[in-house]
């Protein structure tokens, strides 16, 4: 039962697992998030949960944590089995879950964010917040975790709100512990500390389960690791008889073509992006500026990449130079298009340029997802004057043409009247390639292109954007991918705190390189 | 004169602290309560029949307590359960009301307009106006040192945090509705029963509305939500005193322009123009427990 | 199929449980529901009425319709309408000696304008400052009624008459009434009303403006990616819509009453949002449930007389109910449920 006290002793009766999954399915609508999910993990160990996005290894950890009920299976913890109602019973059984995006509420105390739930009481009624503060203060320095208790959540830097949540779990004396995406948001810095961490608990007897996406992190932290492809786990191995190319294989069910050809650049002349000292005011985590003093240059006929780690500064980035008048998005500095200084206008009359934009978030900024695909195509191109007259759109030519890209761009169902949301996630980016390049770029604004797409489609896009760049596209592609990076760059820039703080050329670039440059070092 | 004024004014900003501290409990909860103004009203009638069959203020407000829990339990049944719009539920909501109260009231005293009229001793001198304040106090209290305030707040700001503290969101919220529910219920009564001889028709006025212009200038926090109720309250018994009183000439005060001042503050306010007022993150989304 | 469907199974729902209502008063059910829909359309004058009442609520439901598209709330047509109709009686009675076409045009300008004013503020405030415009509207609602009252009472009282009423506008600003009606005030503004909706159909589904907004109104973040200014649509929703709203003035001021009164409307402000959600913010789903709640005003008015205790207040029971069960989210996807299992 309790698994912390003796590892030793843990290890002589491993023959309770700490989580069992058998036969765990879940259906959301027409979807099948989880058919006959198998796991088994042995108490005092890092237990790797992989897979692409999308494979339904976030479900499976939610039923675990009682989030949802299964349709059918059986979850047993330390060898019971466990029917939640809720995240409560589960947090009774002693598990804890860190998700992807935090649970924390911005404007209340780290303290009170970790209380939350677990309040213990004075009188009987009164949130006895001195006990809890010293509890935690013991708990913090044993971990070297330190936290300002008394600070808003929305003031601290994202590293601090993950020790937050993991404070959060400890604080509930959880033994099982579920750690969604941990490292998405971090530097490789954070992420060793995170590790370490994470080491430690494990060796005080903690059981950790570690769903990722990312195989370095799998093959160099973990004892065990199971894999799951579509709603199903293909396989499971100890850590140290496996290699990267054998998972990955598991993971997306064919040979993967880890290295894209792509052939040199040839450079034009002319200037596709000039980008000068752009600013953008206002406080981040670590820097008073969201952007500081930005300036670099693309020319037509290259793509250049910018790599780094998610909340660098890369989305601002894009908004400065797409909405540059917008003073919510731009404080000073100049960026031109083709040699045209755009710093005073609309949005609109950029794209009217020849300006094409793959939006950072697909579903949010790309697409209207409860109409139908012929409207997402218009998307952008209403006022062009094929789509429209006189104010009034003219929906036989955009019926023609819409038909036509998503012949070409082999955009699956060919359902102009569906609705965008009920594509799949890599035709729904297709739908916007298509649109996008419906407009015979000369610049090319690629950001997470393949950001859970299946790799059909990543191979689809990267071609696509290979060959804008040979038709005379100038392309910035920003992407927390290092593949996407590597594979596609003729050059490399590295954000940091809102910096560019490092150039690389396609030849000199190497990944060790650029994540010593990401990490800010 | 000026005593006059200021009891006037506590006694006028009563209703309003009632029905916005309610409206405090619903909205930090992640629900918008446009229905305060229906939920008053239902308060005030049930609080005039109740007096009117017990003879006692007290078992009255009760009963009008009572009538608006049963509002707000139709609300929450929309808008928790079935996840109606806030907005259009909460409009609903007053609808409702105003349609109900002069219906019942017909059935029971075959009129439409009011109630009949409820003896002076069986009325309230002053003690809706003490309870009000106290009230203020507890809320206060209540959101900073207990473990439910917390719960209340989280599940306005982040209710998926909340939920995976193991806490139901959906409960928190029933609680904060219903809470809401009985204090709009209060602030109806102490118009029906306190401040007034009877019910009549329609005779919240808007107050709930104001009570909800108050929440927002006081950004959702007890204390400042109750001073800005004695703030529009005072604008209200002075509009009262000068009403019909000539300034110059014999041309009467316009009193509208003090009358609409508070609605005026408090789109400045929301503006910005005049200090920031920040709503709850998930004010008026559903949520949906798995 | 469902778009029709639910709307109606949700009428059916909201009348079953009002009208079971009455059992409390001691009333057939049935019998009520006769009298409702004799009142409303027995005889010519009581569907002229109907028509009447419906001819507001057309306008208002396209003016929350309208910016529904576009992903604002209009709570603030009431106090839109309430400026509209202010504006054209307050232009029909300075101006009384006015030529017949061009002053019932003019007045008709001047309530739009001042709609389009009033509802121009709450999206301007919405897109440059960020303040809601839910909680905007109300307050200007109430600030709008207010004004009202002071124009009416202090600028522009009627020294004849003790109601609370502007001076009669001039001859040369009444529009046509139909005959056929038995008396009943249906006048111009009914087509107008109707030639409304069929604009803002064309405004919504075939020019480029109307997919804008609807753009916006889907994702905010989407629209502003393909170069539409989110900010500048919204303002721009929200003053078609007040327009919309300020409409209402014409057939009360120019078709009915010959001025101004305070109080005239019934909220037809906020049956509007009713109407709108009812009609599924479609033009012509607006223009069938305005007719609904149209009819549903008539036939209550004559429940006081013809019955001993339900009154004519079971119509605001009655909207409040349906409004409640169209929009009942969860009771829809619960029943789609059922129907899969």
């Amino acid at each position: 039962m309790d698994s912390n006290s003796d590892t030793a002793a843990v290890m002589a009766t491993s023959t309770t697992a700490a989580v069992e999954l058998r036969g765990l399915t879940k259906h959301f609508g027409s979807v099948q998030a989880n058919a006959g999910v198998n796991l088994r993990v042995e108490p005092g160990t890092i237990h790797g949960v992989i897979g692409e996005n999308g494979a339904g290894k976030s479900t499976a950890m939610k039923m675990l944590y009682g989030i949802f009920p299964p349709d059918a299976g059986e979850i047993l913890v330390n060898g019971k089995p466990c029917a939640w109602n809720s995240p409560a019973d589960a947090i009774a059984a002693g598990i804890g879950m860190v998700h992807q995006h935090f649970m924390l509420a911005g404007p209340y105390s780290a303290l009170d964010n970790i209380l939350l739930g677990a309040e213990p009481l004075r009188w009987g009624m009164i949130v006895d917040r001195k006990k809890a503060r010293a509890e935690l203060q013991a708990l913090a320095s044993r971990y070297g975790l330190a936290v300002n208790w008394d600070e808003p959540i929305e003031t601290l830097p994202v590293g601090v709100q993950q020790r937050i949540e993991i404070l959060k779990l400890l604080y509930r004396d959880a033994q099982i512990l579920i750690l969604d995406e941990p490292t998405a948001v971090l530097t490789p810095q954070e992420t060793n500390d995170l590790f370490r961490n994470l080491k430690k608990l494990r060796d005080e007897g903690k059981t950790i389960l570690l769903i990722t996406h990312k195989l370095r992190e799998v093959m160099s932290f973990t004892d065990r690791v199971t894999v799951f492809r579509a709603g199903k786990v293909t396989g499971e191995v100890p850590t140290a008889q496996t290699n990267p190319q054998e998972l990955a294989n598991l993971m997306v069910g064919r040979k993967v073509v880890l290295n894209i050809d792509v052939p040199p650049a040839r450079l034009r002349e002319e200037q596709a992006i000039e980008v000068t000292d752009l600013c953008l005011a206002g406080t981040v985590a670590g820097s008073r500026h969201k952007l500081t003093e930005i300036s670099f240059s693309v020319k037509r006929g290259e793509i250049v990449g910018i790599a780094g780690v998610e909340g660098n500064g890369q989305t601002e980035l894009l908004q400065a130079i797409l909405h540059p008048r917008d003073p919510r998005c731009r404080t000073s500095g100049t960026v031109k298009f083709l040699g045209e200084d755009v710093t005073s206008y609309e949005t609109l009359r950029i794209r009217d340029l020849g300006v094409a934009v793959i939006p950072e978030d697909r579903q949010q900024e790309g697409l209207l997802l409860e109409r139908p695909v012929s409207e997402n195509f218009l998307l952008g191109l209403q006022r062009s004057p094929a789509f429209s007259h006189a104010g009034f759109l003219n929906s036989t030519n955009l019926q023609k043409a819409a038909a036509q890209a998503v012949e070409e761009y082999d955009v699956r169902p060919r359902d102009l009247t569906l609705p965008a949301g009920k594509l799949s996630g890599g035709n729904q980016q297709k739908l916007i390639v298509a649109r996008e390049f419906q407009r015979k770029p000369r610049v090319l604004i690629a950001a997470q292109p393949t950001r859970g797409v299946d790799v059909g489609a990543i191979e689809f896009i990267h071609n696509r954007i290979v060959r804008a760049r040979d038709e005379g596209a100038g392309v910035l592609l920003v992407s927390f991918e290092l593949d996407d990076i590597l594979t596609l760059s003729d050059r490399v820039l590295v954000m940091y705190e809102g910096r560019i703080v490092a150039e690389f050329s396609r030849s000199e670039v190497s990944e060790r390189e650029l994540g010593l440059k990401m990490a800010g070092s | 004169m000026t005593a006059q004024l200021v009891a006037s004014t506590l006694r006028v900003s009563t209703p309003l602290i009632f029905a916005a501290l309610g409206g405090m409990f619903c909205e930090r909860s992640g629900v918008i309560n446009i229905a305060l103004e229906g939920m008053m009203l239902m308060g005030a009638f049930g609080a005039a029949v109740g007096t009117l069959v017990s003879h006692s203020p007290w078992l009255g407000s009760v009963c009008g307590m009572g009538a608006g829990v049963a509002l707000a339990a139709i609300y929450g049944l929309f808008v928790i359960r079935l996840r109606a719009n806030q907005i259009v539920a909460g409009m609903a909501i007053n609808m409702l009301a105003m349609g109900l109260t002069p219906f019942i009231c017909k059935i029971l005293y075959d009129v439409t307009g009011s109630t009949p009229s409820i003896p002076i001793a069986e009325r309230f001198q002053s003690a809706p106006l003490y309870l009000s304040w106290g009230l203020v106090v507890i809320c206060f209290l209540w959101m900073r040192y207990t473990p439910t305030g917390l719960w209340v707040s989280f599940a306005g700001e982040h209710p998926e945090a909340l939920a995976a503290a193991g806490i139901r969101v959906n409960r928190v919220r029933w609680v904060a509705v219903l809470v809401s529910g009985a204090l709009a219920g209060m602030g109806g009564a102490s118009l029906s029963i306190f401040l007034s001889s009877s019910f009549s028709r329609d005779m919240t006025a808007g107050r709930g509305f104001m009570a909800l212009a108050a929440l927002i200038f006081g950004k959702w926090k007890p204390l400042p939500t109750a001073l800005a109720c004695l703030l529009f309250g005072f604008a209200d018994a002075v509009q009262i005193r000068l009403q019909g009183v000539a300034l110059w000439g014999d041309q009467p005060i316009p009193v509208q322009f003090i009358q609409i001042l508070p609605y005026l503050v408090t789109i400045l306010v929301l503006a910005g123009f005049v200090g920031r007022s920040r709503a709850p993150k998930a004010l008026g989304t559903a949520f949906q427990e798995g | 199929m469902r778009k029709v469907l639910q709307p109606i199974l949700a009428v059916a729902l909201g009348l079953a449980l009002g009208l079971g209502v009455t059992r409390i008063a001691g009333e057939s059910p049935w019998h009520v529901l006769q009298i409702l829909w004799r009142s409303a359309f027995g005889s010519n004058y009581d569907f002229g009425m109907t028509l009447f009442y419906s001819t507001p609520l057309i306008l208002t439901g396209l003016a929350v319709a309208v910016p529904f598209q576009a992903g604002l709330f209009n709570i603030g047509a009431e106090g839109q309408l309430t400026l509209g109709a202010l504006a054209a009686a307050a232009v029909g009675a300075l101006w009384p000696v006015m030529p017949w076409p061009l002053a019932p045009v003019l007045a008709t300008l001047a309530a739009i304008l001042a709609g389009t004013v009033w509802g121009a503020i709450p999206g301007w405030l919405r897109a440059r400052r960020g303040s809601h415009e839910v909680i905007n509207t109300i307050m200007l609602n109430f600030i709008a009624a207010g004004l009202a009252s002071y124009v009416t009472l202090y600028l522009l009282k009627n020294p004849d008459s003790q109601n609370p009423e502007t001076r009669p506008i001039g001859a040369g600003y009444l529009i046509h009434q139909f005959g056929v009606f038995g008396g009943a005030p249906v006048s111009l503004a009914l087509p107008l009303a109707v030639m409304a909706a069929v604009l803002v159909w064309i405004l919504l589904w075939r020019t480029v403006l109307g997919y804008e907004m609807r753009a916006v109104g889907q994702s905010e973040p989407a629209a502003r990616a393909a170069g539409i200014n989110p900010g500048r649509i919204r303002i721009i929703a929200m003053s078609v819509a007040g327009g919309l709203a300020g409409l209402v003035g014409v057939g009360e001021v120019l078709g009915n009453a010959g001025k101004f009164r305070l109080g005239f409307s019934p909220e037809y402000g906020f049956i509007g949002i009713a109407v709108a959600l009812l009609g599924r913010n479609q033009p012509v789903g607006v223009v069938a449930s305005a007719l609904l709640f149209g009819a549903l005003h008539k036939g209550a008015a004559d429940l006081d007389l013809e019955t001993e205790h339900v009154t004519r207040e079971l119509s605001l029971i009655l909207q409040a109910l349906i409004i409640l069960s169209v929009s009942a989210e969860g009771l829809w996807s619960w029943m789609k449920k059922r129907r899969e299992a």
